[in-house]
């Protein structure tokens, strides 16, 4: 049993040689020269930073296999529903779309929808697998990483993969010229938050998750009838009045709401807009905070 | 669980019984094993039957509506939720043996070290094999039955023949976990899954499940109707709607032949991993 030196107190001597940790704060001067300057404050808390660092190193590794579904994962997508099922629905009339062809309103719900199924992935299976299968959390909590540091350092590496996912999405929305404004570059942001908000309450829940069981659920009444029931593939007046409440209570269709009205460039106030995003905000907020907590009651010795 | 008593072997009778009842009664133990093992999960298995029910709604309401009517087999126009739900079908067949046969095999054989365990007793690569895909086609058997039911109740049965989906759904799963599971055995790392989806997931939106492959040049279209999901789903498609020839026999036949070649090859790679 590995005994560390951690806590919430400023790090101290290190406990054991970690070459993968950054500097610690100006120690005593290393080679004998006068006092050096102050180091200045960090963007990120330099802890929360060398977890994040950890699943680069891994990222590194694996980065192959993943590229190919990142990339052709939205080519596949939009080319079956944008081209092929959007050349059933454009012959019978869109209509009840505002007039746009089908490949022009279902490419940015796939943008949203596809943050938010990556967020989910990126947030069940890989966060418990780190605590029971290859036990990168447990590594972690051998080393002066608080738990908070483990969960936002892992949060910081899911928004990277959605950042990265989203760009490719977009870039092939606009190959494929289903975009319509150039509001779209602002549907980037607004991907990576959608998917954060799925992801940061789901990590919250995974890493207290007793077996991985509980995420077929999660996935199969959770993920499944959002992913169906929330505007994405068809507008939301076509469901019955007391479906469509629920379903504009739903995180899902903010996000495709608001990417949807980013990528055709209409049908949004600012306010709207700006509901959108707080709803996201506060549900990724809540997550966050809950992880926190969560992390710690699971991972502190 | 607790009352069920710990043993590693049937005993003696119930081994000879099954020794002499055929020379592949041996994989029923590893189906008796999952079925024991799924016990405390039977939910899991049950609440399987929501996702077809929320995919026929979803195209109930949604798409079906955007899309009026498409042509079927033989040309004529039909609802698109009666072209449509067939090809469901199909999909969650496929998805269905596929997670069986990749994930969890995968499963079995790095982390919980089960068919090590289970090659130390008298049952043989062959055997292990034909016990998983053995396995998933009976999980299979109850998810089609079930969405066979649900398309029932929604009223997207056509012709008598659908009691013929069952098997077929079957034959479809039957093929893609023979496959998968040959897969399975050549697979390193959990990344190697991003390869699996890159293969099922064209199959799946490609193969005639959400529109008809007219719409394709004919380039196209011969490499789609090489894929089993096509052949699958035009099976359940004709079956569905009542529109029924010989044809359909020469595609069950590719799909039971991909099977039995994945179903050899599978078992020869467990021997060959496991093994020395």
């Amino acid at each position: 049993m590995v005994v560390s030196v951690r806590g919430d107190d400023p790090p101290g001597p290190p406990a054991h040689g970690g070459a993968a940790r950054p500097p610690v704060p100006p120690g005593p001067p290393a080679h004998g020269r006068a006092a050096r300057p102050p180091v200045p404050p960090r963007p990120i808390p330099p802890r929360t930073f060398s977890a994040f660092r950890c699943w680069l190193t891994v990222y590194r590794r694996i980065w192959r296999s993943s590229v190919w579904s990142s990339v052709l994962g939205p080519v596949f997508y939009l080319g079956a529903m944008g081209f092929g099922l959007g050349s059933l629905v454009n012959k019978h009339g869109t209509a009840s779309l505002g007039g746009v062809s089908y490949l022009a309103f279902v490419a940015p719900a796939i943008l949203a929808t596809s943050a938010a199924n990556t967020g989910m992935a990126e947030a069940s299976w890989p966060v418990f697998g780190s605590l029971k299968w290859n036990k990168i959390y447990i590594g972690a909590q051998s080393s002066p990483l608080r738990p908070e540091d483990i969960f936002r350092g892992h949060l910081i590496f899911m928004a990277m993969r959605l950042a990265m996912n989203a760009a490719v999405t977009i870039a092939f929305m606009w190959a494929f010229g289903a975009v319509r404004s150039a509001w779209v570059v602002l549907a980037w942001p607004v991907a990576v938050l959608t998917g954060v908000a799925f992801a940061a309450p789901i990590a919250a829940y995974a890493v207290l998750a007793k077996n991985e069981l509980s995420f077929i659920y999660i996935f199969r009444f959770g993920m499944m009838p959002l992913m169906l029931f929330s505007g994405t593939f068809f507008p939301l007046s076509q469901l019955p009045g007391w479906l469509r409440a629920v379903a504009y209570a739903t995180p899902l269709w903010h996000g495709v709401a608001l990417c949807r009205a980013l990528s055709l460039g209409a049908g949004l106030s600012p306010l709207g807009a700006l509901g959108h995003v707080a709803y996201l905000a506060v549900l990724a907020a809540i997550g966050i905070w809950a992880g926190g907590r969560t992390y710690r009651r699971r991972l502190y010795v | 669980m607790s009352s069920v008593p710990l043993r590693m072997l049937p005993p003696a009778g119930q081994l000879a019984r099954l020794r002499r009842a055929g020379r592949d009664a041996g994989s029923l133990h590893l189906i008796e094993r999952h079925a024991r093992a799924y016990g405390h999960a039977w939910l899991v298995f049950a609440s399987g039957v929501f996702e077809p029910l929320f995919y026929l709604l979803s195209v109930g309401i949604g798409l079906g509506v955007l899309i009026g009517k498409v042509p079927g087999p033989g040309g004529r126009l039909i609802p698109y939720r009666d072209f449509v739900a067939p090809g469901l079908l199909a999909v969650s067949s496929m998805n269905g043996a596929m997670f069986d046969s990749t994930f969890n095999i995968f499963f079995r054989l790095k982390y919980a070290k089960l068919y090590d365990a289970v090659l130390s007793t008298p049952m043989r690569p062959a055997q292990v094999a034909l016990g998983e895909i053995g396995w998933a086609l009976i999980r299979g058997t109850i998810y089609a039955i079930a969405f066979t039911l649900v398309m029932l109740a929604l009223g997207l049965v056509h012709s008598p023949w659908t009691v013929l989906d069952v098997p077929v759904a079957v034959l479809i799963g039957f093929a893609f976990a023979a496959l998968g599971m040959t897969g399975t055995t050549y697979m390193k790392s959990w990344q190697d899954f991003d390869y699996v989806l890159l293969i099922s997931v064209p199959i799946f939106l490609f193969s005639a499940t959400f529109y008809p492959i007219s719409i394709y040049p004919r380039a196209v279209q011969v490499v789609i109707e090489c894929t089993p999901l096509y052949q699958g789903v035009v099976l359940l498609r004709d079956l569905t709607l009542g529109v029924v020839g010989p044809g359909l026999l020469w595609r069950a036949a590719y799909l039971a032949v991909l099977g039995l070649a994945g179903l050899y090859a599978s078992g020869r790679r467990i021997g060959k991993l496991l093994l020395i």
